[in-house]
């Protein structure tokens, strides 16, 4: 099974991999998210969604089914 | 030196305080208005600079980048690419923030590929210790190729620096500083040499956004072929903003050192606490009826302050000026209608107030955040959190605030909904009838009654809006993406200066807008209750004195029942007369039924119509709009008008009816269509009318 934002533990940092553009908002990829930029799992919405994230020092929340598409490697063991 | 006329346009992600730059730069100076042709907020204001430059500043509309994604963000394309248009910029400040520099330069280095002379204020300065953070201005200033000035319009520390700089805007290089077209050369060398007059991103913003200009049409560049299919653009777009990306990373790699250990872990702290699954409900239940609560315990006093003055100034009017038709329109029309609407300035003073705090404070994106999951299960957003609560200002700016809502079905639903919560326009209507009908006592000790109710009535409306969202959610067949994206702005003081200077722009729009229709319907009101088509109007006198029970009363009764009579047969009496039967069910006698009537144009000319109708029909003018309507009676059964049952059926009416023009018209515009303005006005009213039947027939 592939690691995806979705998938992080609260406080988990990890890099942004890939994802398929057709599927991801522009907005989101201005504000930061990007291949090779960082993000960590900051908070998380009562009843699991959405999602509060640090993406490359942006702060901002997604839906939990946009995060399940964008593909990470986890830095913290 | 002689006199010059600049133009400096204010452009900035949202959230880094571009608007405090701009009320530092621009005090009251300020003149909020719309851009022609759609409801986008247009905020223009005056700067003295120094060596006699005058500046009209332009705040546009906070925008993460160029590729418009809303009307908002429209506009700001528009503007800084139409050289014709009279505020085309001479210089463009872009405004940053010092803690999310990496995202604000995103939409400098696009600013700067327009070729104008471009600014960089670096706002927030003040938090720079705290957060570790040091910069090397000189280098940034090279690689960005651009002047930096640091702000911090907290502390107003650079604003003069700022005006400074500004007067030099004709030494600011124009040059972008990167070459964004590397993406992809071959597309864009054949398009440079086709349109060799033009500006590369210029053409690169028409391909991508769906605007045109004057001089250059969308239609010229599908002919020669440069367009291409969504997917491609949009890899391309995607591209463009890594590319962007990579050269403010290395930038910023050098010219920004941030000690990591200096950051102090506050805003985490307190996410954890307003966002937690039971603490995070609570308190923002506490809010809400913190705010309700105040609005009605803070603003009783300058309300009655402000209704017993306008009931004397009336009194006044009509004992010093000479007896006639025009005291009488003074008197009985425009004073009492004048006074119906200032009343109310205290509550809505009160209401924009901590709205603006709210959202200065960024409190509100943890509210959505919050929300979502909820809002979602009925078919809303947790964006639609925000115009629910500033729909309890005014549904019009609240229903454009749904903009930012990507999907549409969600951003449909809401805007539908919207109208159903309380908004200022209401609460005059509710004030006097919740000080009529309901006991100002306490129970519990600290709970009022009266602040309870309105309490209630501020739920009912959410209440609704809610059920009517589950509704539609179920009814309609839209099939839209999800996209939900939505920043999580750092903690602030709400300043000062920006909550004053939002409460009084709204203060005054809501005073000025409403008041030109309530003047306008009271004038006509007087008339059409001052005037009557019949004999039984011109002889009132005679009529009333040869009664035979009226033989025994005295002067001033018989004056009181010649004016009630005269009133009975008047214009507006026999208009209220014709509706009676239609709204007796509801325990409305005809004079209510023409106030609801004439605040069909707007809610809050209600307590101003009956103002009207009750100075005419009665011959004292010294009593305030309160007592007046606390002290009328049924002719026939002799119970009080405004009774506990009638008053009920009324709150119901007008929590639910859908009485406002421009909210239909907003509506229309935000939706392209009359359908769902129409819909939306006839579910309302009908649903308002069978609810305040059942009251009324169940409490009677």
């Amino acid at each position: 099974m592939k690691t995806t934002i979705a998938s992080l533990k609260k406080g988990e940092k990890a890099i942004i991999k890939d994802f398929d553009a057709d599927v991801i908002p522009l907005k989101l990829l201005e504000m930061g998210c990007l291949p090779g930029n960082t993000v960590q799992l900051l908070q998380i919405a009562p009843f699991g969604d959405p999602l509060y994230l640090d993406i490359n020092g942006s702060h901002l929340a997604i839906r939990i089914e946009t995060a399940r598409e964008i593909e990470v490697d986890s830095i913290t063991k | 030196m002689s006199k010059q006329n600049i133009n400096v346009a204010l452009i900035g992600n949202p959230n880094v305080g571009k608007t405090s730059v701009f009320n530092q730069l621009t005090g009251l100076n300020q003149q909020v208005g719309n851009y022609p042709g759609i409801t986008v907020e247009k905020k223009v204001g005056f700067c003295k600079l120094p060596n006699n430059i005058n500046a009209n500043v332009i705040d546009l509309p906070g925008t993460y980048s160029l590729n418009a994604s809303s009307a908002d963000e429209s506009v700001v394309i528009e503007l800084l690419l139409n050289k014709k248009d009279k505020l085309f910029p001479d210089v463009i400040v872009v405004v940053s923030e010092v803690e999310n520099l990496k995202r604000n330069l995103l939409l400098f280095t696009q600013i700067k590929d327009l070729e104008i002379p471009t600014i960089l204020v670096i706002n927030m300065i003040d938090r720079m210790q705290l957060k570790g953070i040091s910069l090397d201005i000189p280098f940034l200033e090279e690689q960005l190729k651009t002047k930096i000035v640091l702000v911090s319009s907290r502390k107003k520390i650079g604003v003069e620096a700022l005006k400074t700089l500004i007067t030099t805007y004709k030494t600011i290089s124009t040059e972008p500083c990167l070459d964004a077209s590397s993406i992809d050369d071959d597309y864009f060398n054949t398009l440079r040499k086709t349109f060799p007059n033009q500006s590369l991103y210029k053409l690169w913003l028409v391909i991508t956004q769906d605007v045109n200009f004057v001089d250059l049409n969308r239609k010229a560049l599908e002919k020669q072929s440069f367009t291409k299919t969504n997917s491609e653009l949009k890899k391309l777009q995607q591209k463009e903003t890594i590319k962007r990306y990579q050269f403010i990373n290395n930038t910023l790699k050098i010219g920004q050192k941030v000690d990591s250990a200096k950051a102090t872990d506050f805003r985490s702290k307190l996410d954890r606490v307003l966002t937690h699954k039971v603490w995070g409900y609570l308190i923002f239940f506490v809010v809400l009826f913190g705010i309700f609560q105040s609005i009605f315990e803070w603003s009783k006093i300058p309300m009655d302050f402000i209704d017993s003055s306008f009931a004397s100034l009336s009194s006044l009017t009509n004992q010093n000026l000479p007896p006639g038709a025009f005291t009488n329109l003074i008197a009985q029309g425009i004073i009492p209608g004048i006074g119906g609407i200032l009343m109310f300035i205290p509550q809505i003073t009160f209401l924009f107030l901590f709205i603006s705090i709210l959202e200065e404070s960024g409190y509100m994106s943890r509210v959505v955040f919050l929300m979502d999951k909820i809002m979602r299960r009925f078919g809303l957003s947790g964006k639609s959190v925000v115009p629910l609560i500033s729909g309890t200002a005014c549904a019009i700016p609240a229903i454009m605030a749904t903009r930012n809502i990507e999907n549409w079905k969600e951003r449909l639903i809401t805007i539908l909904v919207t109208p159903f919560t309380t908004c200022s326009a209401r609460l005059p209507v509710y004030a006097i009838i919740i000080g009529l009908v309901i006991p100002d006592k306490y129970v519990f000790g600290i709970l009022n009654l009266q602040g309870l109710t309105l309490m209630l009535l501020y739920i009912l409306g959410f209440g609704m809006a809610i059920l009517s969202a589950y509704m539609l959610n179920k009814v309609l067949q839209l099939n839209c993406k999800t996209f939900f994206v939505v920043e999580m702005p750092n903690y602030k003081l709400p300043m000062f200066k920006n909550v004053m200077i939002t409460v009084v722009e709204k203060t005054k729009a809501f005073v000025f807008g409403a008041g030109k229709i309530i003047l306008a319907i009271s004038v006509i009101l007087w008339f059409l209750a001052s005037n009557g088509p019949s004999e039984k109007f011109r002889n009132a006198k005679t009529i009333i004195t040869s009664k035979a029970e009226n033989k025994s009363l005295s002067v001033l009764e018989i004056e009181n029942k010649v004016a009630a009579y005269k009133l009975e047969n008047s214009y507006i009496g026999l208009m209220g007369k014709t509706i009676e039967p239609a709204i007796s069910p509801l325990g409305y006698d005809w004079k209510i039924g023409v106030a609801i009537i004439s605040s069909f144009a707007a809610r809050e000319v209600f307590v101003g119509t009956l103002a009207t109708i009750y100075s005419v029909g009665g011959s004292d003018n010294e009593n305030t709009i309160r007592n007046k309507m606390a002290t009328e009676t049924n002719p026939k059964t002799g119970e009080k008008i405004f009774n506990f049952a009638s008053g009920i059926s009324l709150l119901l009416f007008y929590a639910f009816a859908l009485q406002c023009i421009s909210t239909l018209a907003v509506t229309k515009k935000e939706t392209n269509s009359w359908k769902w303005p129409l819909g939306q006005l006839v579910f309302m009213s009908s649903f308002a009318y069978i609810m305040a039947l059942i009251a009324y027939q169940l409490l009677k």
